[in-house]
């Protein structure tokens, strides 16, 4: 039998009257700590109106007022385990609430504020020859969408081989040092991989050189760690038993690895690769050193500047020129666009989760 | 197709660590041939040897010889993938293919090694390797279906339809019924008697009901303590092991005085 023997719909009153047979405490009503947090809020707004009114401070003054008395009641009616419990549910409850609001913050902030040139222009033009109002991030969105696929390549090739080296063949020191050097990469600065890159093609073209490949590798310094990691996490989760029964049945290993492994762990390694395009899609510091800024559309990665949203939304709020509100309207439908991109890369990451895992159904 | 096995002055190394030790025997054709013995005597090691799977995990490795009439295994020119091919494996587990329809699974020693062959061969095969491991009846309608939909004593036989659909000479079976039900079970037994026919069956297993049902020829591996390695006690007819045995361990083992 259970320690509350009374269902959470009586009344106080009735409560009393039955004392619990195993000396443990009545069960609270579930709508006494909403009581409790009410007459918090109330006590809260009365503090607020004495002194000055401040909603950050109101909504402070309620949570504290509120798991205080929420603990203290419950300490005193139900004793001291469940006060305990009741008391961390709150502490727990707060925390997600505090994680929240930045979060929620900044997405409202950027769809209020970006949703304002979120129109068919931006899409379809570029900034040449703009100034003031119109003109687009088109040019950018493309200079974006082309780095971020020649990174894919660059990147997915060297990040799978390199997690099937560490997975299927490696093994001692060349193993535990790769394994420790993709650590090291995965903390590199995002700007020390711009600076890498163009350090690099500053070797083979002198001095002042932006191309969008730069750009693409300078991401793939930082996207191939990414890639590694992840991959190599799903590889280990393919049973031995598959390898195995391919190797009884007289395949060779690079077969069994091309046939069986990476069959069985599709769905993990694509998930894995379009987070990591989702984690480089956004990064500006590499971009900014390596491909530049321009107000014209280019299509060719090699050959000059590119723009890319991100870049693109740093020059329009660091340099809007006059008047500034046109471009820093510009500069958060950037942001918009940009984060629309990491969530649709999210969603399709998930999608592909579902629907390439291996069928169980009867 | 059978062939018969010779096994001499083997011994089977983990690193630095001899995990068997001495064994010489001779596997007839067409029979089936048990291995009993407690855990961690090496049996499934032998077993292993026995179509180099063994040399999977890392630092493993033999001294001895292995013969298949006449062919050295474990000779310089010898590649463990062309082993494998004329030697077939059942796990204790069964691991189907999960990536991979019933069809796919039993064509899949085929398919991997990127064999060409016909749709209409490849259907005459699938069908017969079904048959072969008395599973056809069962999934003919859902040859499409995941192998990983079945259920467990249908997916091990789905495991033995895909390893004698490449043909191979020798069949080895690590404790193949471990995991299966005793009607499932009865099902692989009757299925091992008729594969004897045509193949050469070792098992390992623990259960001793089932060594002296289906084999002809018993081993009894033993080992003398932790960390020494394991040996083949004795080696005999099933009928003499299990009525007569030559060695007293042998005995202890099979009446269950110990282990």
């Amino acid at each position: 039998m259970s320690t509350s023997t009374q269902q959470s719909s009586a009344g106080p009153d009735t409560s009393a009257s039955s004392p619990n047979p195993l000396g443990g405490h009545e069960k609270q009503a579930p709508w006494v700590p909403w009581a409790v947090f009410g007459a918090a809020a109330v006590l809260a707004l009365g503090i607020g109106l004495l002194t000055s009114w401040n909603i950050v401070l109101f909504v402070i003054y309620t949570v504290v007022l509120g798991t205080l008395g929420t603990y203290v009641l419950s300490r005193v009616t139900e004793g001291p385990r469940k006060a305990v419990d009741r008391l961390v549910t709150c502490l727990v409850i707060s925390a997600f609430g505090i994680a929240m609001v930045p979060l929620v913050s900044l997405v409202y902030e950027v769809v209020r504020r970006g949703a304002e040139r979120f129109d068919g222009e931006f899409f379809t033009a570029s900034l040449q020859g703009i100034i003031g109002p119109g003109g687009g991030a088109y040019h950018a969105l493309m200079g974006t969408l082309i780095i971020t696929l020649l990174t894919t390549l660059i990147s997915v090739p060297i990040g799978l081989m390199t997690a099937i080296y560490l997975v299927e063949y490696g093994s001692g020191r060349l193993k535990r040092s790769i394994t420790f050097l993709v650590d090291v990469m995965t903390g590199i600065p995002s700007i020390v991989a711009g600076l890498f890159a163009y350090a690099l093609f500053v070797l083979i073209f002198g001095p002042g050189v932006r191309l969008g490949i730069m750009g693409a590798v300078a991401l793939s310094v930082l996207m191939i760690p990414v890639i590694v990691r992840s991959a190599e996490e799903v590889l280990k989760l393919v049973p031995n038993e598959l390898r195995e029964a391919a190797y009884a049945l007289g395949v060779p290993k690079w077969r069994t690895i091309l046939k069986v492994v990476i069959p069985t762990a599709i769905a993990g390694l694509a998930t894995g690769v379009t987070l990591a395009i989702a984690r480089v899609i956004g990064e500006t510091a590499p971009l900014l050193i390596t491909v530049g800024i321009t107000n014209a559309l280019n299509f060719n990665p090699f050959d000059g500047r590119m723009a890319t949203l991100p870049v693109y939304a740093y020059y329009q709020l660091t340099q809007p020129g006059v008047p500034p509100e046109n471009a820093i309207d510009r500069a958060w439908t950037a942001a918009l666009v940009l984060i629309m991109l990491v969530m649709g890369l999210n969603v399709v990451a998930r999608l592909i989760s579902r629907l390439f895992a291996p069928k169980t159904s009867r | 197709m059978a062939k018969r096995i010779d096994v001499s002055d083997l011994d089977i190394y983990y690193g630095n660590f001899k995990a068997v030790e001495g064994v010489n025997l001779s596997i007839e054709p067409r029979s089936i041939t048990a291995l009993i013995g407690p855990s961690g005597c090496g049996k499934s090691t032998f077993l292993r040897s026995l179509n180099r799977m063994h040399e999977v995990i890392p630092g493993a490795r033999v001294e001895g010889k292995v013969v298949i009439e006449g062919q050295d295994l474990y000779g310089s020119d010898v590649d463990p993938v062309d082993v494998r091919r004329q030697i077939g494996m059942v796990f204790q587990r069964p691991n189907p293919f999960p990536t991979m329809s019933i069809y796919d699974n039993v064509a899949a020693g085929l398919r991997l090694n990127a064999k060409k062959t016909s749709k209409s061969d490849m259907d005459g095969l699938v069908e017969r390797s079904l048959k072969g491991a008395n599973l056809w009846n069962e999934v003919k309608d859902r040859l499409n279906r995941p192998g990983s939909g079945l259920s467990g004593g249908q997916q091990q036989r789905l495991c033995i339809a895909r390893a004698i659909a490449v043909q191979p000479e020798v069949l080895l079976m690590d404790e193949p019924c471990s995991a299966l039900d005793p009607i499932s079970t009865l099902a692989v037994e009757d299925l091992m008697m008729e594969l004897k026919e045509q193949f050469t069956i070792v098992i390992v297993t623990h259960n001793m009901q089932q060594a002296a049902r289906v084999s002809e020829t018993t081993g009894f591996f033993n080992l003398n303590g932790v960390g020494q390695p394991g040996r083949l006690i004795e080696y005999n007819p099933t009928e003499k092991i299990f009525s007569n045995p030559d060695e007293k361990a042998t005995e202890d083992y099979i009446s269950g005085r110990f282990g």
